[in-house]
Order: C-alpha cells, then sequence, then structure tokens
C-alpha cells in the first residue's frame, strides 16, 4: 500500500476544526487537503446516541489499486456513522461520479454491508486504537 | 456429538408459513389472488421470492413494475437479514401465516438496500462468513479454502441443499483441539424496539478460568437489559430460530449448532405482549 511520507493529524469527519492536532472536513474545512469538501460532503446528524456511544472512533483509510489516494487518510467519526455515509463521504471527498461504485473492506478481506455502523466494526476489528478500512473502485477482495 | 447433528437439519429446514399480499395501490389489470408460501428460515427474502414476483406481475403492466420490496404492518423487511431473524422480530407472537405486503412501487431508500440481482445476495452471505471467520479463526479457514469450496457453500443455500453446504461448512465448525471452542462468536443481537441496527462484540467462549460462557453470560455482558431480574417479571423473550434457549446453553455450542448459514448467531431480543 503506497503510504504518503508525511503523517498528517487526525481528520474529523465532522465539527469545526479540532484542538491538537485534530482537524476536521464538516464545517468546510478539508484542513491541510488538497481542496475543501464541499459542505454536502458532511455527515448528516443523526439521533445522539449515549454513553460510550458518543466517543469517536479513529479510521485509518487505504486507496487500493489505481483508487485515488486521499492525501489524509486518518479521520475521527462518530460510532454510528455507517459505511453507507462513509461510502457517500469518501466518492464525494474523491469528486467521484455518483453513479461509481467504491467498495470498503475490513482486514483486507470481507466487504461490510452498508448499513453496518463503523463503531461495531471498530470494537471487533479495530486495533492500536483505530480501525484500518482499505476502498476501492473495483471488488478487490471476494 | 452425533445426536446433536439433528438440530442443525431442524435449524436448516425450518420453514414459515407465508401468505404474500400485493400492496393495494399497486395498479393492476385484473384482482391479484394472495400466493402461499413455505419460507425457509435460514435464507433470504430476495432469494426465494422469484414465484412470488412471477405470480404478482403477471396481472400488472409492465411499466408498473418496479424493484420489489417487502413489507410487515407497515415495517420494511430487510432482504439481507435471514428470513427467520425477521419473523422473530417482526412477528413471533402473532398467528400464522406471516403475512406479507409486496410492493413495486416507491422503494423505500432509506430502509433498505438495493438487491438488483442475485449476484447482490451471493456478495452479502460471503462477506458474513468471512466476517464470522475472521472473528472465529483469523481468517485462517475461509482463506485455505478454494473458490469452489466459497461457491459450493452458497449454491447450498441457494439451492436448499443441506449436505452440500454442511460438507464445507463444518470446517468453519472446527477449531484446533487444545483450545475449548473458537476465538471469538460471530453474533449480533438485534433489538426490535431500537433504531441501532444490532448489537456485535468481541466474546470468547471460555472464560479466564476455563468456564464455558453461556448465552446468559453473554446477555449480562452486552445487553443486560433483556434479563429478567430474579424477582422481576419476565419482559424479553431471547430468540433463535424462534425457540428460547437456555441461559445455560454455552454459546459455542450455540455457535456451531444454532448459526445461520452466514454463521452467525442471530439473537432477537423479543418484547412480550403486555396484555
Amino acid at each position: 500500500m503506497a503510504e504518503a511520507g508525511e503523517q498528517p493529524p487526525f481528520l474529523s469527519l465532522e465539527g469545526g476544526r479540532g484542538e491538537g492536532g485534530e482537524e476536521t472536513v464538516e464545517g468546510g474545512a478539508a484542513a491541510g487537503v488538497v481542496e475543501p469538501a464541499p459542505p454536502s460532503a458532511v455527515f448528516p446528524v443523526t439521533e445522539e446516541p449515549a454513553g460510550d456511544a458518543k466517543k469517536k472512533i479513529y479510521l485509518l483509510l487505504k486507496a487500493v489499486g489505481d483508487t485515488p489516494i486521499m492525501k489524509t487518510k486518518k479521520w475521527s467519526v462518530e460510532r454510528t456513522r455507517t459505511i453507507q455515509g462513509l461510502v457517500d463521504f469518501i466518492k464525494k471527498f474523491l469528486k467521484l461520479m455518483a453513479s461509481e461504485q467504491l467498495f470498503i473492506y475490513v482486514n483486507q478481506s470481507f466487504a461490510p454491508s452498508p448499513d453496518q455502523e463503523v463503531g461495531t466494526l471498530y470494537e471487533c476489528f479495530g486495533s492500536d486504537g483505530k480501525l484500518v478500512l482499505h476502498y476501492c473502485k473495483s471488488q478487490a477482495w471476494g | 456429538m452425533t445426536d446433536d447433528k439433528d438440530v442443525l437439519r431442524d435449524v436448516w429446514f425450518g420453514r414459515i408459513p407465508t401468505c404474500f399480499i400485493l400492496y393495494q395501490d399497486e395498479i393492476t389489470e385484473r384482482e391479484a389472488e394472495p400466493y402461499y408460501l413455505l419460507l425457509p428460515r435460514v435464507s433470504y427474502l430476495t432469494l426465494v421470492t422469484d414465484k412470488v414476483k412471477k405470480h404478482f406481475q403477471k396481472v400488472m403492466r409492465q411499466e408498473d413494475v418496479s424493484e420489489i420490496w417487502f413489507e410487515y404492518e407497515g415495517t420494511p423487511l430487510k432482504w439481507h437479514y435471514p428470513i427467520g431473524l425477521l419473523f422473530d422480530l417482526h412477528a413471533s407472537n402473532t398467528a400464522l401465516p406471516w403475512n406479507i405486503t409486496v410492493h413495486f412501487k416507491n422503494f423505500p431508500e432509506r430502509d433498505l438496500l438495493h438487491c438488483h440481482s442475485k449476484d447482490a445476495i451471493e456478495a452479502h452471505f460471503m462477506a458474513c462468513i468471512k466476517e464470522a471467520d475472521a472473528l472465529k479463526h483469523k481468517s485462517q479457514v475461509i482463506n485455505e479454502m478454494q473458490k469452489k469450496d466459497h461457491k459450493q457453500l452458497w449454491m447450498g443455500l441457494h439451492n436448499d441443499k443441506f449436505e452440500q453446504f454442511w460438507a464445507i461448512n463444518r470446517k468453519l465448525m472446527e477449531y484446533p483441539p487444545e483450545d475449548s471452542g473458537f476465538r471469538y462468536i460471530p453474533f449480533r443481537m438485534y433489538q426490535a424496539t431500537t433504531e441501532r441496527p444490532f448489537i456485535q462484540k468481541l466474546f470468547r467462549p471460555v472464560a479466564a478460568d476455563g468456564q464455558l460462557h453461556t448465552l446468559g453470560d453473554l446477555l449480562k455482558e452486552v445487553c443486560p437489559a433483556a434479563i429478567t431480574p430474579e424477582d422481576g417479571e419476565k419482559k424479553n423473550q431471547v430468540m433463535i430460530h424462534g425457540i428460547e434457549p437456555m441461559l445455560e446453553t454455552p454459546v459455542q455450542w450455540l455457535s456451531e449448532h444454532m448459526s445461520y448459514p452466514d454463521n452467525f448467531l442471530h439473537i432477537g431480543i423479543i418484547p412480550l405482549p403486555s396484555d
């Protein structure tokens, strides 16, 4: 996997520009990234989950094959975000056509269903405080 | 464990008598009769309803037909959940047959995934098996299989062939003799009363002291609200394949014998009718 040399800080998929080096996309600030994401790239805020569910998790997004890389790979995201929400975000971020497909894989082995929450996947397949997801414009595994 | 093999058959051949009725607002050229079918619990709605689709399309004009979807008492039914789970969650305490409404219009984008072909079902099914094996064996068993073995799992389900499916699936149910079970138990716990899809966590079949974890231990860990307090009234049923297994049942045994073909234990927490 082609990793960029620099390691940008974690970006948040929503909220303002965070503190302590965390950056955000929502609120119009794809800070440190090539271009600001359009406001439509944000995830809609759904119901407020209670307790632990509120805490964000960290995602590491890696491109597969000839799929464009995201210069920013590390993102913080709410646990209740779904895979579909993430797919929509990446597609807008990469300026892919709505009709183009994007597949997301866990452990470089299985594609979680679009309604699965990233928090649940993090609980089961996260390590070192983050969940690694691979994304690809064509089916990469299985 | 020869006797326990009967359980696998009972689970596989579980059927739900179902009556499909066309939604009243669908436009037909003549009256649409209801269609009756025995639905296999372990399969998926869009995999076993070709005949239902044909039956209703006969009385409809081509231009009034788009993607089929199913609904029960106002709830769109997710085709990517096994049929038995859908029934247990939404209709377990009602009279049979299960009355499902068939729609060809106004696809509920927010609630359902599209299913344009059987390939979508196969992809979903195989992804679940792979996820389950990642939990059970760090993906080692599924990765060592050949493409044709993967195909055999799918075709076994597709064609309702118990022997064909289990000839391969038994490998996914093995574990090293020095262990007392899988690494983690692939399970999903659903509550009909919440919007959240399901609870899924890492849960080991054996406690640190070597004791086998039971269904009760699993509930205590992930959904304590579902447990009946000692002096309290029972409010929920903990249901797998339409029955309530004893809470003393080891989860390893449940995983080997009562998982759906996707290798997950799908556990429904069903509120008891309050009357």
